[in-house]
């Protein structure tokens, strides 16, 4: 028993420390991408290939001037980004990184709250982060950072509905909510029974809004630096900008994550059962195969960013509201349909 | 009059079906960007790696020596005269017996100075020169100092440090030749 708590907490350590260095190094690999797609080479000068650059972008964060503006309200000014900060580091609890390890005959489960709606946890705590854009845009008493908020909580608030509708679809065929099961069920048909195959849509409406719900190219209205200054965070200087910025690579990182999971066999890979190894060591082998599946979709995120340019916000509403949303609903029907007469 | 080849009639039609989802056309640019994200890379790492100067470029003064390594200026005056923006001052001496090796004709530069924050790189102190002391060759890129005083280049500064035969095209200190190649 008390080894199993000593492991929960090893496991909490490991993750947090694991999804920041992620969204530490995505920052270096945010430029070095968009060096490598425009044709430069990005930042080399710190360390080898500028591998220490993440540590110089965060010391000079760090020691930055702290500007808080004469009119902002200050209790606020300061909750914006460190609760962007919580709700980005809070959504990895539920993702099942591994099936489960035996060490002395206890089976270790490598995930660090196994709850029965992990989705509508990750849905709730995912909601919450547009908090911490709306009170920073509004605590800064500025019309451009106002600007960005409201358009950060709009977006966000639309794009959930067709998100949670795909979501649905996916509900309906793994008939759980818990993500450990989600990702148990995908290790059928030699580990490769991702849902992806069977929900092509789903998935497609499902990425579509985690570029939305991330703020990430081409759904980046809220900071939107042709039109706004810097969006929501134009008045934030210092560590606070830092924890904006940092806390949309934790998401980055999460979404991957849950997408991963949810759609494409999460620690599955092919042939896992097959390879007549160790169960440790398959399950080790298995984390590693969510994170090249999460490294993947951090590729595909920034991929996204230096092809795609900002949607109008008349189309991003249009694209959420009278698309994604009626697509998603075809998609619960077409679901529904095929379990209730195939199933 | 046809001004261009490459004019297009604009027509107006309906997009069809797969344009309007956009999805074959942001698959076709994501082509395009991952087809970039593999091309050698136009970027030169500067410090380490410098360009090829181009033939006719125009780079900080030097002040040059003959065969024998004695300084070919002569302080004329020319090069000052002929300068826009009146960058070049000097102060003219008399060689004494036992300077020849110092210097070629009798008279000399005692100082010669030009300012860099003045001089624009024309060339034309260079095609005034009848003695063709000056030239603009040295491979230093755009001289940054700290202050204004250390821009008042001397002669410590721009006489070279020895004699380089092919020097009319290329003058200055040795350039380290790891060019690139791209």
């Amino acid at each position: 028993m008390d080894f199993e708590i000593v492991f929960k907490l090893i496991m909490i350590v490991t993750v947090f420390g694991v999804s920041l260095g992620t969204a530490m190094y995505s920052t270096l690999a945010e430029r070095k991408f968009a060096a490598f797609f425009q044709d430069r080479i990005g930042p080399d000068r710190a360390g080898k290939w500028g591998l220490l650059q993440p540590l110089a972008d965060g010391g000079k964060l760090f020691s930055k001037e702290e500007i808080i503006p004469g009119d902002a309200n200050i209790l606020m000014f300061i909750a914006g980004p460190s609760l962007a900060m919580l709700t980005a580091c809070m959504s990895s609890a539920v993702v099942p990184w591994g099936t489960y390890l035996e060490i002395d005959g206890l089976q270790l489960p490598l995930i660090i709250a196994d709850i029965n709606v992990g989705i509508l946890y990750v849905f709730g705590v995912v909601s919450l982060g547009v908090y911490g854009i709306m009170i920073g845009g509004w605590a800064s008493n500025n019309k451009f950072s106002l600007l960005g908020a409201i358009r950060g909580a709009s977006q966000n608030i639309s794009y959930e509905i067709a998100m949670g509708l795909s979501i649905i679809a996916l509900v309906l065929i793994t008939e759980s909510l818990s993500l450990k099961e989600i990702a148990a069920q995908q290790s059928s048909f030699h580990g490769m029974n991702w849902y992806v195959i069977k929900q092509p849509l789903g998935f497609l409406i499902f990425l579509i809004c985690a570029f939305a719900e991330t703020n990430r190219t081409p759904f980046d209205l809220p900071e939107c630096e042709a039109e706004l200054v810097g969006g929501y965070h134009t008045e934030y200087s210092s560590m606070k900008l830092g924890f904006y910025l940092f806390a949309e690579y934790i998401n980055m990182f999460v979404s991957s994550a849950v997408m991963a999971t949810l759609y494409f066999g999460g620690y599955n890979f092919p042939f896992m059962n097959e390879l007549g190894l160790d169960h440790n060591i398959v399950a080790i082998l298995g984390v590693l195969a969510l994170f090249v599946k999460i490294l993947f979709f951090i590729f595909f995120f920034m991929w996204v960013r230096w092809t795609l340019p900002r949607f109008r916000y008349d189309q991003l509403m249009r694209l959420g509201w009278q698309i994604l949303i009626p697509l998603s609903i075809v998609n619960i029907i077409v679901t529904g349909g095929f379990v209730l007469f195939f199933k | 009059m046809k001004l261009t080849t490459r004019s297009k009639m604009v027509v107006n039609k309906q997009m069809t079906f797969s344009e309007r989802i956009y999805l074959p056309a942001i698959i076709s640019g994501m082509a395009v960007t991952l087809k970039h994200f593999f091309m050698p890379k136009v970027t030169i790492r500067y410090p380490e790696v410098k360009r090829k100067f181009a033939a006719v470029y125009r780079g900080v003064h030097v002040l040059k020596r003959d065969e024998n390594g004695a300084e070919r200026c002569t302080a004329c005056g020319l090069c000052a005269l002929s300068c826009p923006a009146e960058a070049i001052t000097m102060t003219a001496a008399e060689r004494k017996t036992g300077e020849e090796h110092l210097y070629r004709e009798e008279k000399y530069a005692e100082v010669y100075e030009i300012n860099m924050l003045r001089c624009i790189f024309c060339g034309l102190c260079e095609e005034a020169c009848p003695k063709e002391a000056i030239f603009l060759t040295s491979e230093e890129i755009a001289p940054a100092r700290f202050d204004r005083k250390s821009l008042v280049f001397g002669k410590d500064k721009l006489v070279e440090k020895e004699h380089h035969p092919n020097g009319k095209v290329r003058g200055g200190g040795p350039l380290e030749e790891r060019l690139y190649h791209g």
